[in-house]
């Protein structure tokens, strides 16, 4: 029966072609584009002031709300500040790394460093930032203990704890990518900038970065966009600090169209992110 | 992507997004101030097997927190309904949970109840199928809370006062007052906590009928401007000395016993919790009194499970059950047989359970309405929608 359903289909180019497409495109249009319509037609609703019921009346309060109450511009600025922290200090720490892996180490640990870089993706998302939430904590914490003999204390749960649990969370992204393209990168070309007289930094800066930006791209997007919109991870080691997600999170429930309304603001920078980013032509050479 | 065919895919999600939003425009708004009609169950059925229930933690326990608290295990066998609980951390949480339409039954403080009646978003409830009511106090039943026009709406469940928490060991001198945790110059600066909700509000709000008279505040859930601005301000002040608001309970406990968190409003539960892992924790309530809530058990309106969400209110009403719902969360309860149930025979004279005059300065959590709830009718008092935007613009500034 397959046989004849896979001759059938041999025949029918269009139909194959309809057959083949239709759940994806469906997925991509209703469940992802869909949801993102949605999320902009509901911006602009409003609620019931007692019973929190969302009224489906064109209304523009939540933009003046969010435009003219600088709370919101400084938790914007703020998560942008950690976002970008968080994309700089990865690729800081990537670069070597992936490096070390793609032309240093031997081919047969090559392939171990690999998997260790994976292994932390294994444990759930929230095993890791509890467990940097003991690590912080201030006064009782591992790093206090650690670091208190050369005089160094924890930075205990705000801002640079946020930086520092999402820079672990999102580093593997950031290094595989990195990775991928060193492999890619032939060494004769390292070596011959070596014969031609350049130092390793200007080797690095001249002939290794402008080929492995695509990567360092790539890298980008997943640590950029996972860290616009995360909020469990300052829920829990921010202290009282807040990022968009959590003012989503906090909306959400009381005032779905406001949350919404605050929910275009990382749409909007992804969107304006990845338009910077094609008009440096990096994806084309992805 | 060319971009033609960008533009026609967003023609086409738009469209789709606009059936979608026709189709799923709800009908049971009640913008025009009166309750939803809702039919009340007539009689009772058999169980469907399973109930669904948002709760506050430590309401539903079966023997898992701890192995000899346990209330649902017997329930489950002798009914053949099981439990699923979800608990929320907040009262907006739970009203978001049951307008979901998922859940069956849910136990409502004051500052949610009137707003899942008007919602419609909870059915009345017809007390002759419930036997257990006839012992519930009768200065609970057919309060402001639970109940519409005479229309009974739950039933009670238990109350209890917002506490000062402070740990005995480093907080010296013990903590008396509310100021504690509002005073700029406090040496725990960064390890006073505060609760993560816009009722918090209400908090401050009552510290300042003792501090500020010439405000003129006389019941917390009702402040005209004025008042509700000094109020947030006092907030304001306050946040340089939060370490970390709470939500979550079970990392609220785990601050008190580590030492980040020292002082702050609590949960007599989270205390029980955090004496129970060994830490040198106490809860009092402060002299200028507190914030506190009056529960109730409601039925959803959408409810799968009606027979079982009943049954399920009857036992929670029973003595046993609300004797050890009270010990455990550290509440009066509202069944007046529970009384000789507690396992500490003085738990009901501990928590007040039948004393008018110690609930006269507890305030119990209200939704705040445009309509002063203190019955001023020269100002209007801002409605809780703000106290969410005031609350929402504080925490991230």
């Amino acid at each position: 029966m397959l046989n004849s359903l896979s001759n059938y289909f041999h025949k029918k180019q269009r139909l194959r072609l309809v057959a083949l497409l239709t759940t994806p495109v469906l997925w991509l249009v209703v469940a992802y584009l869909g949801a993102l319509a949605m999320l902009l037609v509901t911006a602009f609703f409003t609620i019931d002031n007692f019973t929190g019921n969302v009224i489906q009346e064109f209304n523009l309060g939540n933009f003046q709300d969010m435009l003219t109450d600088a709370a919101y511009k400084n938790v914007v600025l703020r998560t942008l500040g950690i976002a970008i922290s968080v994309t700089f200090l990865c690729s800081v720490l990537a670069i070597p790394m992936a490096f070390y892996m793609a032309k240093i180490a031997r081919p047969h640990s090559q392939k171990i460093l690999v998997a260790l870089v994976l292994t932390p993706l294994w444990a759930s998302y929230l095993v890791k930032i509890y467990a940097w939430r003991t690590m912080l904590e201030p006064g009782s914490g591992v790093l206090d203990w650690l670091l208190a003999p050369i005089g160094i204390h924890s930075p205990g749960f705000g801002g640079p704890a946020i930086i520092i649990g999402l820079s672990y969370l999102w580093l593997p992204y950031m290094i595989l990518p990195i990775y991928a393209g060193l492999e890619r990168l032939p060494n004769n070309l390292l070596d011959a900038s070596g014969d031609l007289g350049a130092h390793n930094f200007y080797t690095f800066r001249k002939v290794i970065l402008p080929l492995i930006f695509p990567s360092l791209v790539a890298g980008s997007m997943f640590t950029f966009s996972l860290s616009l919109g995360d909020y469990i991870t300052a829920q829990i080691i921010g202290g009282k600090l807040q990022m968009l997600g959590n003012v989503v999170y906090q909306n959400f429930s009381i005032n779905l169209p406001f949350a919404a309304t605050i929910a275009m603001i990382p749409v909007s920078i992804m969107a304006l992110y990845l338009y910077l980013v094609r008009r440096t032509g990096a994806l084309a050479s992805m | 992507m060319h971009k033609k065919r960008l533009v026609s895919l967003i023609a086409v999600a738009s469209v789709t997004a606009l059936i979608l939003a026709g189709c799923s425009s709800g009908s049971d708004s009640a913008s025009d101030g009166g309750v939803p009609k809702v039919d009340m169950m007539k009689e009772l059925g058999a169980g469907e097997g399973q109930v669904n229930v948002v709760a506050w933690a430590g309401y539903v326990e079966n023997g898992s927190t701890d192995p000899n608290v346990d209330w649902v295990s017997g329930f489950e066998k002798e009914t053949g309904c099981k439990v699923n609980v979800k608990n929320g951390a907040t009262s907006d949480d739970m009203v978001a949970l049951m307008k979901t339409g998922e859940y069956d039954v849910v136990s409502a403080s004051g500052d949610a109840s009137l707003r899942l009646i008007y919602g419609g978003d909870v059915a009345p409830v017809n007390t002759d199928l419930i036997p257990n009511y006839a012992d519930i106090f009768e200065n609970l039943k057919m309060q402001q809370w639970n109940s519409v026009d005479g229309v009974a709406y739950g039933i009670p469940h238990g109350r209890g006062a917002n506490l000062l928490a402070y740990r005995t060991d480093i907080v010296k001198p013990a903590p008396t007052s509310w100021a504690s945790v509002f005073d700029v110059n406090s040496p725990y600066k960064g390890k006073i906590t505060a609760y993560d909700s816009p009722i918090y509000i209400a908090d401050a709000a009552l510290y300042l009928m003792e501090t500020n008279p010439e405000l003129g505040i006389t019941y917390p859930y009702a402040l005209d401007q004025t008042q509700f601005d000094a109020a947030v301000e006092v907030l304001k002040a306050q946040k340089p000395l939060i370490g970390e608001y709470w939500g979550d309970y079970l990392k609220h406990v785990a601050s008190l016993k580590s030492g980040g968190t020292v002082l702050g409003t609590t949960w007599q539960v989270n205390i029980n919790l955090a004496k129970g892992e060994g830490s040198k924790v106490e809860g009092i309530k402060p002299v200028e009194g507190s914030t506190g809530w009056s529960d109730t058990w409601m039925v959803g309106s959408k409810a799968k499970n009606p027979n079982c969400a009943y049954m399920w209110m009857n036992h929670i009403a029973s003595p046993a059950a609300n004797a050890g719902v009270a010990e455990w969360f550290g509440e009066a309860p509202s069944n007046a047989k529970s009384c000789d149930l507690t396992a500490d025979k003085n738990h009901c004279a501990t928590f007040h359970a039948a004393d008018d005059a110690y609930w006269a300065d507890v305030y119990y959590w209200n939704t705040a309405t445009e309509a002063c709830l203190d019955g001023r009718t020269d100002v209007k008092c801002v409605p809780y929608a703000e106290w969410v935007k005031a609350w929402s613009s504080l925490r991230n500034s």
